[in-house]
């Protein structure tokens, strides 16, 4: 089933008199429960994609559906609400709050949810959570106690804690060493593979994005391959709304 | 649903208190100006308080809680003898107006003579010659004697030859010299010195008060004060047939019709003779009540008088308007120069929170931008921030409070100046911190909603 369709999608940035095309048509989709790496070089218009897939943007053209709904055209508060319920984001530099103690980050965008749950409640979900990223004994570390590896497991909880179907990480393990990117990935796989959450990798490192079941190049605008569902063959392609209309 | 309202707004709050603690000398140093302002508003207004409530009370001292009523004019035939002519207050009156009148605090009948005070070889004509009661001390705030004793009510009452002397009088008869025991002659009669009053200058009128002679209004009715309207001269107005008990200057001299026998005086009583006082000094509670004082005054002399509502008033009643005006505006000014001091100290401190506010906003950028990236809208972000700003000006606010309080408490212990508390300039105080939070926190904090979650989550 479909997660995320984009349809011709354009993002042009004016700078003054100049306009400055970076996404130039694009299409694609993603299905629930895949997981996939969005890769292209620093300039390729990969961070512009994930800011409008992330619905931190929206675009100049194109339309674009998340769980069924039309993001496109929301506007900003709307936009901060699909992103509180719909979407969890991991990012390279982990983006804790400091000297606020692990729990506390994770339960941190609950806050932000309109239907607001008791105190009790979003303390026993945080700490469900930390329980799942392994730092179960660690929840009332700051972040500057603790490592790299275990500060971006809390912020994979954070992510995580209003249930999201879908899960950004950008550049997930790129202030990471080796042995520790391949833990925090490994985490996304049994995410994935348990939990049954939509992850898309946003990464320029190959070794990271082979993680992924799927690729999706992207370099000026424009993608390369890996924009259709890979699905699997006698299974019939996914019919979204735009193609009942038109 | 208001359930998860007050969720949502104690962890507003929560999250607002944890940000200031994550920079908590920061905090402390911002909310420093805030804590000094209120500090400064709390001591100078329980101080300034306390500083015009003994102003008010010596201005009380002066008469203005006082008013006095006096006989209205008598009139012959088109010809008015001029306010004060008519006889028709009695001392019952004062007493009834005492009883009866609940926004007075004391009363004093009042007789008035002007005549010669006669010591040894020197003699003096006081500015005022007053037939009181003892209560005329309370009403005029001059309880404590320079020496010796006030008279009595029982004085009063068998109009006992007794008086007290005011500081000038003292000086002229006495130069310097303790009067009290001694006897001084006014208008032949002599009078007991009892005690000295204290100095208390001169009136509004420049009239020097401590020119004065009191003695119980009795004994300066019946001995010395045939009518009110009496000649200066000692002499002269000996010479006229006065009730007198001692006018028999000359010995020997034998009373021109023979004495009344017992019966005789059975058979014939006198008249009884209406006693009447010149006026009657009232002392309202407060200044304030004096205007109530007035006006119950004055409706009860109306009816012991049965001065119906077409009639003229028999008496006139006066108070110290020139006096309570220079009172009322002697504590606003005070007042509005302590409120323009807490105004400008208040809004450098609103100046220090908006400052540090923005450097925080500036400073936290990032974090804005994850919290926008989590889901919170522009008016969450606004909301914290202003929430914050508030905190930590309500926190000042009560530090400062708590630091004014024990300033004023202080000043009070070590320099022995009134203070009062003030719970006005209490809840002001928190009122104005509180809006101080709001109006500097809010550019801060519009700033902080108005980002835009992609350059902030990249900001470095």
């Amino acid at each position: 089933m479909e997660l995320i369709r984009l349809e011709d999608i354009h993002k042009t940035y004016y700078l003054g008199e100049l306009d400055v095309p970076v996404l130039k048509g694009i299409s694609l989709t993603i299905d629930r429960g895949e997981m996939v790496a969005l890769m292209g070089a620093s300039g390729s218009g990969k961070t512009t994609l994930m800011n409008i897939l992330g619905c931190l943007d929206h675009p100049t053209r194109g339309r674009y559906w998340l769980d069924g709904q039309e993001v496109s055209r929301l506007s900003a508060d709307e936009r901060a609400y699909v992103r509180n319920s719909k979407i969890g984001f991991v990012f390279q530099n982990f983006n804790l709050l400091p000297r606020t103690s692990a729990l506390e980050n994770v339960i941190m965008p609950l806050s932000y949810t309109p239907t607001g749950i008791s105190n009790r409640e979003a303390r026993a979900r945080g700490a469900e959570l930390l329980n799942l990223v392994g730092l179960g004994d660690r929840m009332d570390h700051e972040p500057s106690q603790l490592s790299g590896g275990q500060q971006q497991r809390v912020a994979i909880a954070r992510a995580l804690v209003n249930h999201p179907p879908l899960l950004f990480a950008d550049e997930p393990t790129g202030n990471l060493d080796s042995r520790t990117s391949e833990e925090i990935l490994r985490m996304f796989q049994q995410l994935n593979r348990d939990e049954g959450l939509t992850i898309i990798l946003v990464t320029h490192d190959a070794g990271v994005a082979q993680h992924a079941r799927r690729t999706i190049h992207i370099r000026d605008g424009v993608i390369l391959d890996g924009a259709a569902t890979s699905h699997p063959p006698g299974e019939p392609a996914a019919c979204g709304p735009l193609e009942a209309m038109s | 649903m208001s359930v998860l309202r007050a969720h949502f707004h104690s962890r507003t709050f929560r999250t607002a208190l944890h940000a200031l603690r994550r920079n908590a000398m920061r905090s402390a140093l911002t909310t420093l100006g805030i804590v000094i302002g209120i500090a400064a508003v709390i001591a100078m207004m329980e101080i300034g308080t306390g500083s015009s409530r003994a102003i008010q009370k010596s201005i009380a001292s002066m008469g203005a809680d006082n008013v006095i009523v006096m006989p209205g004019a008598a009139a012959s035939g088109g010809v008015t003898f001029g306010g004060g002519s008519a006889m028709t207050l009695t001392p019952d009156d004062a007493e009834a107006i005492l009883r009866d009148c609940p926004a007075v605090r004391a009363v004093a009948p009042i007789v008035r003579a002007r005549t010669q005070v006669v010591y040894g070889n020197r003699n003096w004509v006081p500015l005022f010659v007053f037939g009181t009661t003892p209560s005329f001390l309370d009403v005029r705030d001059w309880q404590n004697l320079a020496e010796g004793e006030p008279f009595t009510d029982q004085d009063v009452r068998s109009a006992n030859k007794v008086c007290l002397l005011g500081q000038t009088l003292v000086r002229e008869l006495f130069q310097g010299a303790s009067p009290v025991g001694q006897e001084v002659r006014v208008k032949n009669v002599s009078f007991r010195v009892i005690g000295v009053l204290s100095p208390k200058g001169a009136n509004m009128m420049g009239m020097d008060q401590d020119d004065v002679i009191i003695a119980p209004w009795t004994t300066i009715k019946r001995r010395v004060a045939g009518s009110t309207l009496q000649n200066v001269n000692q002499s002269a107005a000996a010479a006229q047939d006065q009730v007198n008990t001692l006018s028999r200057i000359y010995p020997g001299s034998s009373p021109l019709y023979p004495v009344p026998s017992a019966v005789q005086a059975a058979d014939t009583p006198l008249p009884v003779r209406f006693v009447n006082v010149d006026q009657i000094l009232v002392a309202a509670r407060t200044p304030a009540e004096v205007p109530i004082a007035i006006r119950q005054v004055t409706q009860l002399l109306h009816e012991r008088h049965r001065i119906r509502p077409d009639e003229p008033d028999d008496f006139n009643i006066r108070d110290m308007t020139e006096m309570t005006r220079a009172m009322s505006s002697t504590t606003n000014l005070m007042t509005n120069l302590l409120l323009c001091v807490a105004l400008i100290s208040l809004v450098v401190g609103g100046v220090g929170i908006m400052n540090i506010m923005l450097v925080s906003v500036t400073e936290r950028t990032r974090e804005i931008g994850l919290r926008m990236a989590v889901g919170a809208r522009g008016r969450d972000i606004l909301r914290q921030f202003l929430v914050e700003a508030v905190v930590l000006c309500l926190l000042g606010g009560t530090i400062g409070i708590l630091l004014g309080r024990g300033g004023s408490l202080l000043v009070r212990t070590v320099m022995r100046w009134p203070t009062e508390l003030s719970p006005g300039a209490i809840i002001a105080a928190v009122a104005v911190s509180v809006s101080v939070g709001l109006i500097f926190g809010y550019y801060p904090a519009w700033k902080a909603s108005r980002l835009d979650p992609i350059d902030a989550l990249r900001y470095e």
